[in-house]
């Protein structure tokens, strides 16, 4: 690797537009967004403006955030965004297993299968959800063939942590994948020789072995689940709100922004922290890391 | 444990076993099913799009007569065009400067490269919306001519884009051998005849599957146009969004059968390029 001061001129042209485009389209807007976060309405003429704003008047968006109505958002955020990637790596570690112990010609395309449908437009993937399982759907009209239903599945807690798991699979799968297959097999040969079974075997030779992937999995996962607008926006209907819908509803029908950036920014402080955790577990299992 | 075993099958032949081919079955069914329902009822000549009446394109060309449904499309696809060209050229300047130098704070600035990528989608939108509130530049963008109305959303594109063509670039670099570019020069080459020849030849796979992840990275957007787009201009997940409120139509899966086969033929391009096979060792 060359040193940057040897070759000046071509390290400041390589540089500049990547530098440039990020400082000015992407920090200076979370500047903004942060210093309106501890803005309000401006008072024009002794009314509220809807307009105008009024720049540090305080801490009283950030107080407003943790109001026992937000903090029950939030919590509730947190604890569908648990379930969907706990639901995520118990579906995605068998598929994951799986892959890594099958015919070689048959892991691409087992794979591919897997990956492909995240390249599909989320909204796509949500709006087939809902083909398939709102009360005219195929699911219900299977159902009444034997006699049951309809049921309304859409619109709950549910349907939000259902779309979740099917659209963020893949983010789990591969992390999985990679660490299961780095995994020296001899280790578990060893295992159910010594007389483990295969249950034992699992728990306390493949599960230890693979946690650095599983923790990447999950942070992969938990963290597009809780900061997502999409899912609970249209699985969701009027009572599964989760954080990123109350954002939206600031910015747009409430027209709050300096609320709605206060809250941005603590969903950002949440994400930092999982990302610090898996930061922490990763520099202590160096080495493995995926 | 070892008794349940058939002839033949050893203890770490977990392929062999039925309940893992059963659970296989069952999990990519359901990862499936729903898409192959979805582009299935794009033929569907049944208007509520529920029970299977007869093969038909009528969706299509409704889909192709509903102007409001091919200017999103329209107005998609010259966003992704644009911010894609952008996006790959800034993103392989970046990934050829982290590849080829070593400087102060290295290590936070590769952070700071990650940040779009990492931080939540909704926050970046918002904040662009701010950005673009404030200074200006969202009214001032509504009154030009097409495409540059759409300037705002392309560059919330090209930002959130190009960290993710870096990295895909960059880890094309790593397998590059500098003697090559030591041996060009020793060969009379200048840094830039060596630079054309020899390193962007070898990037090309990378650049290439760097732009395709670009081009549906930004087709697929909906989050940062929905909150970016003025009130005027309409992208098609936005449109779709808007219509998806309001319940399922044929002519919905039609458009998004379209949008489907376009992204799967792109990525299965940037897979093929990016196969260890093909990269040229």
């Amino acid at each position: 690797m060359d040193n940057w001061k040897d070759y000046k001129k071509v390290f400041w042209i390589l540089a500049a537009p990547g530098t440039f485009w990020l400082l000015l389209f992407f920090v200076i807007p979370l500047a903004f967004l942060f210093i309106m976060s501890f803005g309000g309405k401006a008072i024009v003429n002794g009314e509220v403006s809807i307009t105008d704003y009024a720049y540090f008047t305080g801490f009283e968006n950030y107080l407003r955030s943790v109001e026992p109505l937000y903090l029950q958002i939030m919590w509730k955020s947190i604890w569908i965004s648990a379930l969907a990637t706990i639901l995520c790596l118990v579906t995605a570690y068998p598929i994951a297993f799986g892959i890594c112990f099958a015919p070689a010609r048959w892991k691409p395309i087992l794979l591919l299968l897997v990956v492909l449908p995240f390249w599909i437009n989320l909204l796509i993937r949500t709006y087939a959800l809902i083909a398939v399982f709102r009360t005219q759907g195929y699911v219900n009209l299977t159902l009444s063939v034997v006699g049951l239903g309809p049921y309304e599945m859409l619109y709950n807690d549910f349907a939000v942590i259902f779309g979740l798991v099917y659209v963020y699979m893949p983010f789990m799968v591969l992390p999985l994948y990679a660490t299961i297959e780095r995994l020296d097999k001899s280790f578990l040969e060893a295992s159910l020789d010594l007389g483990a079974t295969q249950f034992t075997t699992f728990k306390n030779v493949t599960i230890p072995l693979t946690m650095p992937g599983i923790i990447t999995g999950v942070i992969l996962v938990f963290i597009p689940c809780l900061g997502s607008f999409l899912t609970p926006a249209l699985l969701g209907g009027a009572n599964a709100i989760m954080i990123g819908n109350v954002i939206e509803r600031q910015f747009k029908a409430a027209n709050d922004w300096p609320f709605g950036a206060a809250i941005s920014f603590m969903l950002m402080f949440a994400t930092f922290a999982a990302l610090m955790i898996r930061a922490f577990v990763a520099k202590r299992s160096a080495g493995v890391d995926v | 444990m070892v008794a349940t075993l058939k002839p033949g099958q050893g203890p770490l032949d977990y392929a062999s076993r039925l309940w893992l081919k059963i659970l296989f079955g069952v999990i990519y069914v359901m990862l499936y099913i729903p898409i192959i329902t979805l582009i299935a009822f794009s033929f569907n000549t049944d208007k509520r799009g529920v029970v299977w009446r007869g093969f038909t394109l009528d969706n299509y060309v409704k889909a192709w007569n509903n102007d409001a449904l091919i200017e999103a499309m329209t107005n998609s696809l010259m966003i992704a065009f644009i911010a894609t060209i952008f996006a790959t050229v800034i993103g392989a300047m970046v990934a050829l400067m982290l590849w080829r130098f070593k400087f102060p704070f290295k290590g936070s600035y590769e952070a700071f490269m990650g940040l779009p990528i990492v931080i939540p989608e909704i926050c970046m939108g918002v904040a662009l919306l701010l950005f673009f509130n404030f200074s200006g530049m969202m009214t001032a963008v509504i009154a030009m001519p097409w495409p540059l109305n759409l300037a705002n959303i392309i560059i919330a594109h090209i930002a959130f884009c190009f960290p993710f063509v870096t990295v895909v670039v960059r880890s094309r670099l790593v397998g590059f051998n500098r003697q090559l570019e030591e041996a060009s020069k020793d060969l009379g080459a200048t840094e830039w005849q060596t630079f054309w020849n020899v390193i962007v030849p070898f990037m090309m796979p990378g650049l290439i599957a760097g732009a395709l992840l670009a081009f549906t990275l930004s087709l697929d957007d909906f989050v940062i146009t929905f909150f970016t787009s003025g009130p005027e201009t309409v992208t098609f997940p936005v449109k779709v969004y808007s219509l998806v409120r309001r319940g399922v139509s044929p002519e919905i899966n039609a458009a998004s059968t379209v949008l489907i086969a376009i992204t799967v033929v792109a990525t299965i391009i940037a897979m093929k390029l990016q196969a260890p096979e093909k990269s040229g060792h």
